[in-house]
């Protein structure tokens, strides 16, 4: 029989961030939302709680943590803001997870005890203006001349990347071509204040505003061949398995943005009173009630499943892109019945259902789109 | 130095409480324990306190130790503390019996004074049951002196005792030196709890936790007071709304307060 039990330290941690997201963040979300405006201060309290760096090694500053841990926590800070889940989870994921799992000795040591303290935070490079779900044919070029990398090109919608605490980013560039005529892709780190380098702020966002997304640029940057991480030609295996992991705390953060949108529901319909009684008497709207609570139990089962395969070092990749759709779609009903229980006040920023709302689209688009997600997994049943 | 902490866990105050129907106690089913939040300031300033006096002296020895006496989930209180950064916990099981503040005191003291400690911070009162007496209770057992309700603690240059500050009313404030060993009781405003970190839960883990029986300490100690019967306050009738215009309403009022409030 399978245990459906945390352990008392799990049972901890989602207390903690509990209680740091609901006296930390929850004051100033609506705040830093309407301002479009990046918390450098708030990233340096969850790097002090530990939230960077999470499954790193203790020898590089990371904490240790099995992925389930780490999940929770992404799913803690989603129930109150989807932006600052964005912040920890696109970090651990995709600005901490390249470098110490592709990095060598020396790139691990000079680059992540500041990460993994949140002391700094680092982007990854990885979609251009004509090339998202089909990464293969994106643009940006490394030509290696006279033992430095000279990179042209620009990436676009890069998390954490243009925050004036953002040390660098690691970006995917073509190096070559393989022997059956392919591309070689490879990835490369580019240190902030590099020459030709620029990450410029991107707004304007209906959604995760207060989340850093940046546009990179690339004018003949020249940095040395021993940026290089991993081996060269391997970028591409490298994003591949760098998102199904990532595929998880974006999981986590549709879990955590349904809870929160649902308990939000779930209050005000309590409270609200038509017709004489509190609008959650009436049979539609407890259905819709009951629905929710359903699928978020669905949805957590699912991504916790998920978490345990990879913490057993078993293939997950298949559930990791189960987890990843259903989550976010998930979300996306408990969201859309949140507002409609609100009803004019679900369309007011003065209630947090409105931000649930806007918050939820991009996991549907984020890191792999839903029909991304559908690919992989019927490419899974060998379809 | 050797510093103590006393901790009760508490139910959480947005947990509902419900009375036992036979009215021994409250349900505990569906009750949330969390740390009673003057008992968090406690354990902060013993952490703080350590983490003082190793910046100046780095070898200096310095333990800190947290103490709770109640059933198994207790644990978890002492779970919480020792992720925050405590060294080491006692958990004194309380074999399935309710000890009232006298005996809780007895248990208490006969613990610390097997532990020998200098200082000893707690939570100026419980939020369950505010009783407000153990602490004192504690320190009359061990001949210590004591000071409830303190907003600031600081070490005398010495190391040897404490310059702490209570707030009194109209603003006032009394400010006492007391030489080790003492006892504390905190009050909200003394300090910032801080959060568990997750190294910190991770490190919990390995930490060590002595497992006491309070029978072991209480002898033949019997209750002072005893618990008869648990209920709810009344619940309040719903108000009245006046219809009408402003001097028929302040006529209705005018009779309702004489006739059914009967105030004028």
């Amino acid at each position: 029989m399978p245990n459906y039990d945390l352990t008392p330290e799990q049972d901890m941690l989602r207390k903690t961030i509990r209680d740091f997201a609901e006296k930390e963040i929850k004051p100033v979300r609506q705040q830093l939302d309407e301002k479009e405006e990046f918390s450098t201060d708030l990233t340096h309290q969850m790097g002090e709680l530990g939230l960077f760096g999470m499954t790193v090694s203790p020898d590089y500053g990371g904490q240790g943590m099995d992925t389930l841990s780490y999940v929770i926590c992404v799913e803690e800070l989603a129930r109150v803001d989807a932006c600052q889940a964005a912040t920890v989870a696109a970090e651990n994921s995709l600005g901490i997870g390249p470098i110490y799992n592709y990095g060598n000795e020396e790139q691990k040591r000079k680059y992540l005890p500041d990460l993994c303290s949140g002391k700094s935070l680092w982007g990854f490079g990885l979609t251009e203006a004509d090339a998202g779900s089909d990464a293969g044919n994106s643009k940006t070029r490394a030509e290696l001349k006279n033992g430095k990398w000279v990179i042209n090109g620009s990436k676009i919608f890069i998390t954490n990347s243009a925050t004036k605490i953002t040390a660098g980013v690691t970006v995917q560039a073509i190096t070559g071509e393989k022997g059956d005529g392919k591309k070689a892709i490879s990835c490369i780190i580019v240190e902030q204040g590099t020459p030709g380098f620029t990450a410029k702020e991107m707004h304007k966002k209906m959604t995760w505003r207060s989340s850093n997304t940046g546009e990179l640029y690339f004018d003949n940057v020249t940095v040395p061949e021993s940026n290089l991480l991993g081996k060269r030609g391997g970028g591409f295996q490298q994003m591949l398995a760098t998102l199904d992991s990532g595929r998880l705390g974006i999981g986590a953060m549709g879990l955590g943005g349904a809870q929160g949108a649902f308990e939000a529901a779930l209050e005000y319909s309590k409270q609200r009173k038509a017709f004489g009684q509190p609008i959650s008497k009436f049979q539609v709207n407890a259905f819709k009630l009951a629905d929710c609570a359903m699928e978020i139990e669905a949805a957590r089962n699912l991504l916790y499943k998920a978490c345990w395969l990879k913490d057993q070092e078993r293939p997950f990749g298949k559930e990791a892109a189960m987890a990843k759709l259903y989550c976010s779609e998930v979300f996306h009903r408990v969201a859309n019945h949140s507002v409609q229980l609100h009803g004019g006040y679900g369309l007011m920023e003065e209630y947090p259902a409105a931000k649930f709302y806007r918050d939820q689209k991009l996991l549907e688009i984020g890191e792999g789109t839903s029909e991304i997600q559908r690919i992989v997994i019927s490419r899974y049943l060998g379809l | 130095m050797k510093i103590a902490v006393l901790i009760k866990q508490v139910p959480d105050t947005e947990s509902k409480i419900r009375v036992k129907s036979d009215g021994s106690g409250i349900e505990e089913t569906d009750v949330k324990y969390i740390v009673n939040p003057y008992c968090e300031y406690a354990i902060e300033e013993a952490i703080r306190t350590k983490e003082k006096i190793k910046a100046g002296e780095p070898e200096a020895p310095v333990a800190t130790v947290v103490i709770s006496l109640g059933p198994d989930r207790a644990l978890e209180a002492l779970r919480t503390a020792l992720a925050m950064g405590i060294d080491k916990a006692i958990h004194i099981d309380s074999e399935g019996k309710i000890f009232d503040g006298f005996q809780t005191a007895k248990i208490l003291a006969g613990v610390l004074k097997a532990g020998a400690f200098d200082l000893i911070f707690c939570g100026k009162q419980a939020i369950d049951d505010d009783n407000s007496q153990v602490a004192q209770m504690t320190a009359e057992f061990l001949d210590f002196p004591q000071v409830m309700i303190i907003q600031k603690f600081d070490l005398t240059p010495d190391s040897k005792g404490a310059l702490v500050t209570r707030q009194v009313g109209g603003g006032a404030r009394e400010i006492y030196e007391a030489v080790f060993p003492l006892i504390l009781g905190c009050e909200k405003g003394l300090n910032t709890p801080r959060y568990a970190s997750l190294p910190g839960i991770m490190k919990a883990k390995t930490k060590p936790v002595e497992k006491l029986k309070a029978s072991a300490f209480l002898g033949d100690t019997g209750p002072l007071t005893q618990f008869i019967h648990y209920q709810l306050p009344p619940e309040r009738a719903a108000g009245k709304k006046l219809d009408g215009e402003a001097p028929q309403q302040a006529h209705e009022l005018a009779r309702l307060l004489r006739e059914e409030a009967k105030v004028i």
